[in-house]
């Protein structure tokens, strides 16, 4: 049966992939954010997954305003990069699973969670800058990918609660599919950041730390907060961190930290990252 | 016919892109939207003001889109995202959007930023975080 390993939060703020792309990871102002990224990847090297599924939105690559399905999963045998106009170098595409896509959104519109279904799916820098920062030293992409994306771009949005749910849901879907698959989850975004009118630069550190220590053990607390909270405390823009609520639903609920690391400013935003691992049953 | 109002529009120098906002700026965006393409982008330099009527702009929506009116931009409905697209590839990064958004320089925007770090050691020791 296909099992979860554990999941990984990472910002996926387009100044990342610049600053990999121009071999800045070892400059001062990079130094101690892409170092604290140094764990996470031994994890990962350690674990070996099969499988990514990343949690992220799509900020105008692939959905345009005329189309906005609130949660909407991958379905295909491969993905790919494409210019979005943010002036990134566009990645390698990602092998996919359909057969295991196909499985999941049967499994979580059975259990009434009816995202919609992509066949063709253009992966934005919230999908392939976190890939990158876990797997840029390798040749290949070491897995395969599925894309999730939430939409947190045009309100309404979901609520947290709904994404820890859809995460518990995604948790029964993955486990009941026969292949033994080793599954990692990556909840992508934030953290705090606003970066549009006049309270655009807007940091919230102390919210920051809350978030994390909820994901990791009281996710319950994020959840039980309305868009409106998470908006005055995150930004419009840090409201991104209910990506990480559905990565942390579809873990056990103790999980093991295998680490976590902070750093600010990364370009407009808090950046946080969480390595939480399953207990081996 | 009323667009219904939220308890998130209380929030100060904060424009949440909601239905309204999304409905009532559609060109906008959609001409946003369009700077996916390198070929669109160079269609745009060449004749701003010729796009902007190609996608059917309002006159407030372009007047601000040729002069490179950011918060004018974002107070007629574009979305952060998508006006981006427009601000990138013509020079102005994130940090330089904010500044517009507040009426500050860069560097003043930037200062800002990096005062968010200040006593961030002390903290991520007291909290457990990784510290190399």
């Amino acid at each position: 049966m296909a099992r979860i390993v554990g999941g990984i939060t990472t910002s996926h703020i387009p100044a990342i992939g610049n600053a990999m792309t121009n071999n800045l990871e070892q400059t001062p102002y990079w130094k101690r954010f892409f170092d604290g990224y140094e764990p996470a990847k031994a994890w990962l090297d350690e674990v070996k997954p099969d499988v990514a599924i990343v949690v992220y939105n799509d900020h105008g690559l692939n959905f345009f305003l005329n189309q906005v399905p609130t949660f909407s999963l991958g379905c295909a045998d491969e993905y790919h990069n494409a210019d979005e106009g943010w002036g990134l170098k566009t990645l390698a595409g990602f092998e996919g699973d359909a057969q295991f896509s196909w499985h999941m959104a049967e499994s979580l519109i059975n259990q009434e969670f009816d995202i919609a279904t992509c066949q063709e799916m253009l992966v934005d820098h919230g999908f392939i800058i976190p890939m990158a920062l876990m797997w840029r030293h390798l040749s290949e992409w070491p897995v395969k990918g599925i894309p999730l994306a939430v939409n947190t771009v045009q309100h309404p949005i979901p609520s947290a609660k709904r994404c820890l749910a859809l995460g518990k849901a995604l948790r029964t879907a993955i486990e009941s599919y026969p292949e033994d698959l080793k599954v990692v989850i990556f909840g992508t975004g934030g953290l705090s950041h606003q970066l549009q009118g006049e309270r655009a630069g807007m940091i919230n550190v102390e919210y920051d730390f809350q978030c994390m220590e909820s994901v990791i053990n009281d996710p319950e607390w994020l959840a039980s907060q309305s868009t409106t909270e998470i908006i005055e405390q995150a930004g419009t823009e840090g409201v991104e961190v209910i990506h990480w609520l559905v990565m942390r639903g579809a873990l056990q609920p103790n999980v093991n930290l295998v680490h976590k690391h902070y750093h600010v400013p990364v370009s407009n935003t808090g950046a946080g990252v969480l390595v939480l691992e399953n207990s081996h049953d | 016919m009323v667009w219904k109002k939220h308890d998130y529009d209380a929030i100060p120098g904060t424009y949440v892109f909601n239905g309204e906002t999304s409905h009532s700026s559609y060109p906008l965006n959609k001409l946003l939207f369009s700077f996916n393409s390198e070929e669109n982008r160079q269609e745009f330099q060449a004749d701003p003001a010729a796009y902007a009527d190609k996608y059917g702009l309002s006159p407030e929506q372009k007047e601000a889109l040729v002069n490179d009116d950011f918060l004018g931009m974002i107070r007629l409905g574009a979305n952060i995202y998508y006006l981006a697209k427009l601000a990138v590839p013509r020079g102005f990064s994130v940090q330089d959007a904010g500044a517009a958004f507040q009426g500050i320089t860069t560097d003043e925007f930037k200062a800002n930023l990096e005062a968010q770090g200040e006593g961030l050691m002390e903290k991520l020791k007291e909290k457990g975080y990784w510290n190399g």
